[in-house]
């Protein structure tokens, strides 16, 4: 289990950092105004990430969910607020957990380097809630999921720039069990 | 305001007293301004018995603990005049006085024939022409096993900074940490523990599970620290000498941010649960928690006051992390900008607020201040005036307290990407300094003196 969970945080280190790579920069400290449209207009997005082949992914796996649906959401600076991205990608999230009701996920929240562990190790607790209150909203058991938080003790982006710190302020949603492989 | 590479200076008081008793003897000054550190000269020990060596180690460590204070200015013995001192004699004052030295140790050395070894010495005043007495005693003399030595110089080090400054004494004592090694982002971070030099340095936990922000018992010798072993932020408590380690209490949530409260019979700590953290007190004998905050802000970071009726934290409840203080025991209080609350706001400058930590000496609350992209160390009075910063760098954070209330060690990240260091500063702001490590270090926590 450990090895597979290294495995896929390697993997989801790349994908991370590929769905960067097609993300604006992020901005420090500018509150992100909501976008004026509804989310129904995200269908580019899809297009745009992986030029993958969806065909040799079996749908239900670890590969699945992290290449098709997006493993993590990401957080404005000492925010814990989902905006629109991240809620289209938590209802993706959901819409997968419920076709596959056997999966078992931890959502583990996360903090970038710039601030103190203490209180990072609770701002990353309410990122990764405020994550699983989204997911449950949508249908999701409670039960399936469960939280942790890793301060900012885990950055999955090694730098010390804005572009690592905003990559490691994320709740990242981990599956336990019951995946098909 | 404080400049990180200021001099280490401090006054001295030579009060050449007349009307005084010995009181008025040579006084080494830590607060004033005007500073200019106190000569002092301390030869290597007369040797009975053959173990030359371990004799000027002693002497060794009792000078660099001094000279660490940046109180004194430490005379270099190829300038001594006399050399023929005797515990037993009264030295040649006219000589010391000719290389201007204040105060000078004579210390002697003995192999004892159980195979333990004596150290005596004896503290003089100059310029006073007279013997300095320790606790009534014209000189102390302390006995130990040879693998102990250190111990009896950080004794000796210990009795002449507190003879000569008046403060109390933090040489022999501990530092836990984390030690931490690998890349960022695999980082295998172990708890650790070193005398208060630097020596000693030994690690605790293996590194399978990543342990955070030790804390010392101020009555036992346990730890208190953050490991997610298991897989979730738990507080656990360490016992030194046996290296058993034990889970505190059975909270559903996670929980961290653990510190002894002041009599050592409980532990401070937030819990985390449904993305709303709040402080707890356990009390360590029935295990029985009460919790101390009720408030959808996070709240965490607690520490108590050396009278045990009050409690700093870091709370967002005002919409940044700032400094509150309310009871223990959970009533109204004054607060300093008026009114009564279950929680008075302390912090009101520029920035954000995080990790405080109440002084020994009641007086004062360290913290970690990040404003303007740096991170400072810095002092504030617990009615929240005469906030002093007294080290500012890329990364400054985790402030803990010597026993006596003089030092403030935290951990320091230099510049981006630099693995953290542990530094000490004193409470004037001056005498900034590394403290050695053998690996990347972090979160830095004094032991109380030992026994």
């Amino acid at each position: 289990m450990h090895t597979l969970l290294k495995a896929s945080a390697a993997a989801a280190l790349l994908a991370a950092m590929a769905a960067c790579a097609s993300r604006p920069p992020p901005v420090e400290e500018q509150p992100v105004a909501p976008p004026p449209v509804e989310e129904t207009v995200e269908e580019t997005e899809t297009v745009v990430t992986e030029p993958v082949e969806t065909s040799s992914i079996t749908p239900g796996s670890l590969e699945d969910f992290r290449v098709n649906v997006g493993e993590r959401v990401y957080f404005d600076l000492d925010q814990f607020r989902l905006d629109s991205d991240d809620q289209e990608i938590l209802k993706r999230q959901a819409a997968w957990l419920n076709a596959y009701p056997n999966v078992r996920v931890l959502v583990a929240g996360n903090a970038d380097e710039r601030g103190t562990r203490e209180y990072n190790l609770a701002l990353g607790e309410r990122r990764a809630s405020a994550a699983k209150d989204y997911l449950v909203s949508l249908g999701v058991s409670a039960s399936r999921i469960d939280t942790v938080s890793y301060g900012k003790e885990r950055p999955i982006a090694g730098g010390s720039n804005d572009e690592s710190w905003a990559m490691n302020r994320n709740a990242w949603t981990q599956i336990v069990s019951g995946a098909t492989s | 305001m404080l400049k990180r590479l200021m001099p280490l200076l401090a006054v001295i008081l030579l009060a050449l007293g007349l009307a005084a008793p010995a009181s008025a003897q040579l006084q080494v000054r830590v607060d004033e301004g005007n500073f200019k550190p106190t000569p002092i000269a301390i030869p290597d020990f007369q040797v009975t018995g053959s173990n030359t060596q371990l004799a000027r180690q002693i002497a060794d460590v009792v000078r660099a603990d001094l000279a660490s204070t940046g109180l004194f200015d430490m005379q270099n013995p190829a300038s001594f005049i006399q050399r023929d001192l005797s515990i037993n004699a009264e030295p040649r004052f006219a000589d010391w006085k000719i290389i201007r030295t204040d105060a000078l140790v004579v210390g002697a050395f003995e192999e004892l024939p159980d195979g333990k070894l004596a150290v005596s010495f004896r503290l003089w005043d100059v310029y006073g022409g007279e013997l300095m007495r320790i606790n009534g005693e014209p000189g102390r003399r302390l006995t130990t096993t040879p693998e102990n030595w250190r111990r009896i110089a950080h004794k000796i080090a210990d009795s002449i900074y507190t003879r000569l400054t008046g403060e109390d004494p933090y040489f022999d004592t501990r530092l836990v940490y984390i030690a931490e090694t690998g890349p960022k982002t695999e980082r295998v971070k172990r708890l650790a523990i070193m005398d208060s030099d630097g020596a000693n340095q030994q690690y605790l936990t293996s590194g399978r599970s990543t342990v955070l922000t030790p804390r010392f018992s101020p009555s036992s010798q346990e730890i208190t620290y953050m490991s997610f072993e298991g897989g979730r932020p738990r507080v656990y408590l360490f016992n030194i000498e046996t290296g058993r380690q034990e889970l505190l209490g059975n909270f559903p949530g996670m929980t961290f941010a653990p510190r002894f409260a002041t009599d050592g019979q409980s532990v401070l700590l937030s819990q985390a649960q449904r993305g709303n953290t709040d402080v707890y007190i356990m009390n360590l004998r029935t295990r029985e928690s009460r919790r101390l905050t009720d408030h959808p802000a996070i709240d965490t970071s607690p520490s108590m006051s050396p009278d045990g009726q009050s409690v700093v934290f870091n709370s967002d409840r005002g919409g940044t992390p700032q400094l509150y203080i309310m009871n223990t025991d959970g009533s109204p209080r004054a607060c300093p900008s008026g009114g009564r609350d279950t929680a008075c706001r302390i912090t009101f400058g520029k920035g954000r607020y995080s990790t405080p930590v109440w002084s020994p000496r009641g007086d004062l609350i360290a913290f970690t201040k990040q404003e303007g992209g740096k991170f400072y160390i810095g002092v504030i009075g617990i009615d929240g005036s005469g906030e002093r910063l007294l080290s500012e760098s890329y990364l400054d954070e985790g402030p803990d307290w010597s026993p006596n209330g003089r030092v403030i060690v935290f951990f320091r990240e230099n510049r981006p990407g630099a693995g953290p260091q542990l530094w000490s500063v004193d409470l004037s702001g001056r005498n900034e300094r590394r403290v050695m490590t053998q690996t990347d270090a972090s979160d830095p926590a004094w032991s109380p003196v030992l026994q």
